[in-house]
C-alpha cells in the first residue's frame, strides 16, 4: 500500500490542491511567487492577505507559528511538551544518514523541536488547547512524540474541560520510526474516545495537505470537521492512487471540495473567515459545556 | 508442498532427490528379484537419510530467516487465510454480511462462531485463493464497507457479551477511488477510536501481513499476537522503499530496516506473544497451524474474559497510551539546537 508521506512529497498531481506549498520569495519576502497561478506577488500585501494569492486564491502552506498567529488573540499562546524531542527507537539509517541526524538538521531549519507545536490559548477570548502541525518538519509526519504531544493536548483540553483545535498538516505516519508510528493512530484515536466521554469539543481543521495516517486517524474524528480551499485530504495521494489503478482521476480528487462533495467534512473555509467562524464554533459548544460541567459536578456530588 | 521461494532453492533440490529416491525406491520394491541383498535396504536408508536432511536444514533455514525473507513467508500464496482458520478452528460458524450502508466487502469477512465452547465474534481479511477469489476479495486489500463491516460486528459483539478475535492479514487498504470517495480515511479512524472504546475482549492475530493503516483498522485490541512468520508494519516494504528512497526495488532494505519482524515486535514490547508455526511456515500444515492457533486463541480468551470490562478497558488505554512514551527519555530537551 503506497499512503503516508509519499502522496504528500510528490511532486506532481493532477489536482487543484498544490504539490509545492514551499513560498518561492525573494529575501525578506519582497516578492513571492504563487506554486498556482506563477503570479508574482509583492510581499507586504500577500503577508496581509493571509498568505492567500490574491490573483486565484491560493492559500499557501502555513507554518506552526504562523497559523498560531493567525488563529490566536495576540500574546495568549502558552506551549507546553516543548521539550519533548524524538529518540530514535529504530536507530534508523537512512542512505548512511542516520535519523537522529535528520532531526538535528530539520530542528535547525524550521526552529521547532518537532512537526507539531502544543499549547493553550484563546480565540476571541474563549479559552481552548490548540494543536498545530508543521509540514516543513519531515512533511508534518507523526512519530513517536507527534503523537505523545497531541496525546497530551488532547488530555489537558479533557482534565480543563476545555475545547480542543487540532491543525492537521501531514503527509502520515513517519517511516523511520516504524510501527511505533502507526500505534500513534490508534493512541490518539483512544485519548479522543476519552476526550469525547467528557463532553469537550473537539474541531479538526485540514490543512493541505491532510492524508495517510494522520488523517485516517484523529484529523478525521473532529466533532465539527473544517478545510481550507485547495488542500489535499484523503488517504492516499493522488499520484499514488493513479499509478495503483492505472487510470487518471478527475482532476478534483482528494481536494476539500471532493472531501465536502462526499459528504467527509462539514464545511471549507476561507482562511480570511477562519477566526470568525472558529469563535462562532466556541460560543455555541462554549453554552452547552457550561451544561455538562454542571452535571458532571453534580453527579460527583 | 513444493518449496517454491527463493531463499529455499537448496530445500527444494534436497525435495527433488528425495522424491527420485522415493521412486527408486518403489521400483526396487516392485522387483525385488533384480537387486542384490541388502541393496534395498541401503536404498530405503538413504531415502531416511535425506528426508532427516530435509527437515534439518529446513529448521535451520528458517531459523535464520532474514527480514525479507519472512515477508516472502508471510506472503506465500499458499499461507492459511481467515476463511481457513475459521474453517479449522471453530465448531460453528455463521457469516455475517454487509455493513448496512453500502455492501459487503468480501476483503473482510466474519460472523458468529463457536470456538472450543465459547460464542464470538471472529473476523479478518481475506485475500482469496484462486484468481476469481482474489479478485472478489481485491486481494484482501479492503474498502471502507469492510470496515464499517467490521465495526458492526464487532458492536454486535459488544451486545451479546461475545469476545472479538480479529484476524490480520492486508498489504494495506484499498487504494483507489472509489475508496476515497466513501471515506477510507474516516472509516479506519471510527474504527480505531470504536475499538479503543468497545466494551468487550479484542483478541487481534496478524496471520500474514500487517501492512498500515488497513491492518491498525481491525487491529486495536487488548493483546496483538503475531504469528512466527508474519510481518506488521508503517507501510508495506514497497511503499516505504518508495517514501524514503523514491524506488520500491529497495523493499528488501525498508524490511531491515523498519523492524517489522514479531521478533523485532516482541522486543520492542508491541506486541504480547509470538504463535510458533509449523516447521516451514504456517502454509506447509495448515492443520498443525490452526490447531497451535486455538489454543493460543483460547487460553488468552480465558485471561481476557476473566478480567471486569472498566479493568480491561483501562488496560487496553494504557497499553496504546504508553506506546512511545518512553522514547523522548533517549533524548534530553538540552540536545535540540
Amino acid at each position: 500500500m503506497k499512503d503516508e508521506t509519499e502522496s504528500a512529497l510528490s511532486n506532481v498531481n493532477s489536482n487543484g490542491a498544490h504539490p509545492d506549498g514551499r513560498v518561492k520569495a525573494l529575501p525578506q519576502n519582497l516578492a513571492v511567487k504563487c506554486p498556482n497561478c506563477r503570479e508574482v506577488l509583492v510581499g507586504k500585501d500577500w503577508e496581509k492577505n493571509f498568505h492567500i494569492c490574491s490573483k486565484c486564491g491560493y492559500h499557501f502552506r502555513l507554518s506552526a507559528p504562523e497559523r498560531i498567529e493567525l488563529l490566536l488573540d495576540e500574546g495568549t499562546f502558552e506551549e507546553f511538551a516543548a521539550d519533548l524531542t524524538s529518540g530514535d527507537p529504530l536507530s534508523f539509517v537512512s542512505r548512511s544518514q542516520p535519523y537522529r541526524t535528520k532531526l538535528e538538521t530539520e530542528r535547525a531549519n524550521t526552529g521547532l523541536t518537532e512537526a507539531v507545536v502544543v499549547g493553550r490559548g484563546q480565540i476571541e477570548g474563549m479559552p481552548l488547547v490548540i494543536v498545530v502541525m508543521d509540514f516543513r518538519f519531515i512533511g508534518g509526519s507523526m512519530g513517536t512524540i507527534v503523537g505523545e504531544k497531541i496525546t497530551r493536548a488532547i488530555e489537558t483540553a479533557a482534565d480543563e474541560r476545555l475545547p480542543l483545535l487540532i491543525c492537521s498538516a501531514s503527509g502520515g505516519a513517519r517511516m523511520q520510526e516504524g510501527l511505533l508510528s502507526l500505534m500513534q493512530m490508534a493512541k490518539t484515536s483512544a485519548a479522543l474516545g476519552h476526550l469525547a466521554d467528557v463532553g469537550c469539543p473537539y474541531i479538526s481543521l485540514l490543512t493541505d495537505p491532510t492524508t495517510g495516517g494522520v488523517s485516517a486517524s484523529f484529523a478525521f474524528l473532529g466533532d465539527v470537521i473544517l478545510a481550507e480551499p485547495g488542500a489535499l485530504i484523503g488517504f492516499a495521494g493522488p499520484r499514488v492512487i493513479e499509478q495503483a489503478i492505472h487510470q487518471k482521476l478527475p482532476k478534483d480528487t482528494n481536494t476539500a471540495d471532493f472531501v465536502r462533495a462526499h459528504g467527509m467534512i462539514d464545511d471549507i473555509v476561507h482562511r480570511r473567515d477562519l477566526r470568525a467562524v472558529l469563535g462562532q464554533l466556541l460560543r455555541i459548544y462554549g453554552q452547552c459545556m457550561e451544561v455538562v460541567t454542571v452535571e458532571s459536578s453534580a453527579a460527583n456530588e | 508442498m513444493a518449496y517454491d521461494l527463493d531463499f529455499e532453492r537448496p530445500l527444494a533440490v534436497l525435495e527433488r532427490q528425495i522424491s527420485e529416491q522415493e521412486k527408486k525406491v518403489e521400483g526396487a520394491q516392485r522387483r525385488p528379484d533384480r537387486h542384490k541383498p541388502g541393496e534395498l535396504d541401503a536404498m530405503a536408508a538413504e531415502l531416511a537419510n535425506l528426508r532427516e536432511k530435509l527437515i534439518q536444514e529446513t529448521r535451520s533455514t528458517y531459523a535464520k530467516l532474514s527480514p525479507w525473507e519472512r515477508v516472502q513467508v508471510a506472503r506465500h500464496k499458499q499461507r492459511p487465510y481467515t476463511r481457513d482458520y475459521i474453517k479449522l478452528m471453530c465448531e460453528e460458524f455463521f457469516e455475517l454480511r454487509g455493513d448496512r450502508h453500502y455492501g459487503d466487502d468480501r476483503a473482510i469477512q466474519g460472523g458468529v462462531a463457536c470456538l472450543n465452547g465459547r460464542a464470538v465474534v471472529i473476523l479478518g481479511h481475506q485475500k482469496g485463493r484462486d484468481t476469481r477469489e482474489r479478485m472478489e476479495c481485491n486481494f484482501g486489500m479492503a474498502h471502507p464497507e469492510g470496515y464499517r463491516k467490521a465495526m458492526r460486528l464487532m458492536r454486535h459483539a459488544e451486545r451479546f457479551h461475545m469476545p472479538v478475535i480479529t484476524l490480520i492479514d492486508i498489504a494495506g487498504a484499498a487504494i483507489d477511488l472509489e475508496a476515497e470517495e466513501r471515506g477510507i480515511s474516516v472509516a479506519i479512524a471510527e474504527n480505531l477510536i470504536g475499538m479503543a472504546q468497545l466494551r468487550t475482549p479484542i483478541l487481534c492475530v496478524v496471520t500474514g501481513e500487517g501492512g498500515s493503516g488497513g491492518a491498525l483498522g481491525i487491529s486495536v485490541g487488548d493483546r496483538i499476537l503475531m504469528l512466527e512468520h508474519s510481518i506488521y508494519t508503517v507501510a508495506s516494504p514497497e511503499a516505504a522503499a518508495s517514501i524514503l528512497w523514491r524506488d520500491s526495488a529497495f523493499a528488501p532494505n525498508a524490511a531491515e530496516t523498519m523492524k517489522i519482524t514479531a521478533q523485532d515486535l516482541l522486543e520492542r514490547g508491541l506486541i504480547e506473544e509470538i504463535v510458533p508455526e509449523p516447521l516451514g511456515g504456517a502454509h506447509r500444515d495448515l492443520a498443525e497451524m490452526a490447531a497451535i492457533l486455538k489454543d493460543t486463541i483460547t487460553h488468552n480468551l480465558n485471561e481476557l474474559c476473566a478480567l471486569p470490562v472498566n479493568e480491561l478497558l483501562q488496560a487496553r488505554y494504557q497499553r496504546y497510551r504508553a506506546i512511545g512514551e518512553s522514547s523522548h527519555a533517549l533524548a534530553p530537551a538540552a540536545s535540540v539546537s
